[in-house]
């Protein structure tokens, strides 16, 4: 399915003040509109739905009745922040299937209005205790969700391989220095090594700055197929290559903390593409903790299991870097509704057609967005080109 | 099932630091209910597949490798050596009020599980990973009681 499908509108709304004013639904519909009429599309194009949330039971079904969609491909998985890469490798595979034309891939959460109001914040992984396993054999114990589960993999990979804070550290230096250049991140200050290991430790090894942001968000992202996206307003980014793969739900039966589903879902993705790890261009990998981001670049093959410390000492994934990523300024800077996903696609689509203005990767033509879900849950990996990559 | 059980004694109790309020209770799965039950004489016992012969933990209906439904109950060691440690600095949830810092492990045990737990008891602060511990008892509000382990 190499290259049958592309993105062909994307949108987001963040805010530097990490909230939004009006309700998801209502924000839900905004980046929609603007994702469509980024591409030069209308709602009446649409015949695809893709969404993970929502306030009852039947995301994509209750979401496209309150659009007005009678959608005839419509896809409600849910894996947490991986769920739009998901989403997106299920609507290039529909579209060059001819199950769909368009297919809008949406999210929207408040959880720092919310909290604010009154409300739980973030509740997707706040429900009530039940017979779950998870209520059974970890809520218990106290864990911190989900950060408790990066600390054990943290741990893990320190003791197995000699990763230390301050590599982990230049991780969210290197992501911050990017916030610097997008004016809708939350954080816009840059930081040193000594500024992430003076925050307060959360769960050990995990520092405050370790750890995503808590902020509103939405995002959208609108896909078509490869031929109509030459007709369309935007410069197209292909889907070249995607993957996925999930190991486990909860973090005490992942088989090995040092080692996740991305080991499986890139190589996959890089093969469909035709490329390999040196072919990137700029990465967008899903930092909701810096051990997430060192180990999904192990396991996507940019470099060998149990280098990753080394490999990020030096300043690579920052400016000027040889893989510039998360240049957003990622979840730990620019914004984190509690599923990242969604902007990991958007800012990939916006390298791919130059329009980051200062942060922009000169002659980006091969992106990489790699979702993580749940506690290093589930992996999926999608892989971005422009025309001249076709 | 659970097969005869030859190996040792109720296990040590931790009792809950004083005042602290009660854990979540956790709820009991069916396929669990031999592993709660041995618990109520401070007993570990893991769940096995004998057409596998492998160990299964969290117990369930069916083998995760051959989803054969010929399982048993068997005693554990109830010893184990720390894979992964993370010490909270504030409570993961209300059952947890007062306790913190405390730290939550992966614990591997012999029979080839991994198991969540607290390392709980003197020099549990400072335990750290490929420590060994020893499973422990911490009373449940319906005379379960919760795994935890001490250090060696």
């Amino acid at each position: 399915m190499r290259a049958k499908a592309a993105i062909v509108g994307v949108a987001d709304a963040v805010s530097p003040t990490g909230e939004l004013e009006g309700s998801v639904r209502a924000l839900e519909v905004q980046v929609i509109r603007e994702a469509l009429d980024d591409a030069g599309l209308t709602i009446a194009d649409v015949d695809g739905i893709c969404c993970a949330t929502s306030a009852g039971w039947a995301p994509s079904m209750e979401l496209a009745e309150y659009l007005g969609v009678a959608p005839r491909w419509t896809d409600s998985t849910v894996t947490g922040g991986s769920s739009f890469e998901i989403h997106v490798e299920h609507a290039a595979a529909a579209i060059a299937l001819g199950l769909c034309d368009v297919a809008v891939v949406v999210y929207a959460a408040t959880p720092k209005s919310s909290f604010k109001r009154g409300g739980a914040g973030y509740t997707s992984r706040q429900g009530l205790p039940g017979v779950t396993a998870s209520a059974e054999w970890e809520l218990p114990y106290g864990m911190r969700t989900p950060m408790g589960a990066y600390a054990l993999a943290a741990s893990r990979h320190m003791a197995q391989y000699g990763t230390t804070s301050e590599q982990l550290a230049q991780i969210a230096v290197d992501t911050r220095r990017w916030a610097v250049d997008n004016p809708k991140a939350r954080l816009q200050d840059p930081i040193t090594i000594d500024d992430v290991l003076a925050s307060p430790v959360q769960a050990s090894p995990l520092h405050k700055l370790d750890c995503c942001l808590v902020t509103d968000g939405a995002g959208a992202v609108v896909l078509a197929s490869a031929e109509r996206a030459r007709s369309l307003r935007s410069a197209p980014a292909l889907v070249l290559g995607t993957g996925t793969c999930h190991t486990h739900a909860m973090i005490s039966q992942m088989p090995d903390l040092t080692v996740t589903g991305a080991a499986v879902s890139g190589p996959l993705a890089f093969a469909t593409a035709g490329l390999t790890p040196v072919d990137i261009d700029v990465a967008q990998i899903y930092d909701s903790f810096t051990i997430t981001v060192l180990l999904l670049l192990e396991d996507l093959g940019f470099c060998p299991k149990g280098e990753g410390g080394p490999f990020v000492a030096e300043g690579v994934l920052g400016p000027g870097g040889a893989l510039p990523s998360n240049t957003s300024g990622g979840g730990l800077a620019y914004t984190h509704p509690g599923m990242f996903g969604i902007f990991l696609l958007v800012e990939a689509v916006r390298q791919l057609r130059g329009e980051c203005g200062p942060r922009q990767v000169k002659g980006a033509e091969v992106a990489l967005a790699h979702g993580s879900g749940g506690v290093l849950s589930a992996m999926s990996t999608i892989i971005l080109g422009t025309e001249a990559t076709a | 099932m659970t097969e005869p059980d030859e190996a040792g004694g109720p296990g040590v109790v931790i009792e809950a630091p004083e005042g602290a309020p009660d854990r979540i209770q956790p709820p009991i799965s069916a396929a669990a209910r031999p592993f709660w039950d041995a618990t109520r004489d401070r007993r570990l016992v893991l769940q096995w597949c004998r057409a596998c012969e492998r160990p299964i933990h969290f117990p369930r209906e069916a083998c995760p490798r051959c989803l054969g439904a010929d399982l048993v109950f068997r005693p554990a060691a109830g010893v184990g050596t720390i894979y992964a440690c993370s010490t909270m600095a504030l409570p993961g949830n209300a059952g947890m009020a007062g306790r913190a810092p405390y730290v939550v492990a992966l614990v591997d045990l012999p029979e080839g599980v991994r198991v969540l737990a607290n390392i709980v008891g003197d020099g549990a602060p400072a335990v750290a990973v490929g420590d060994g511990v020893a499973a422990a008892w911490e009373p449940l509000v319906d005379g379960r009681h919760l795994l935890v382990f001490v250090p060696g």
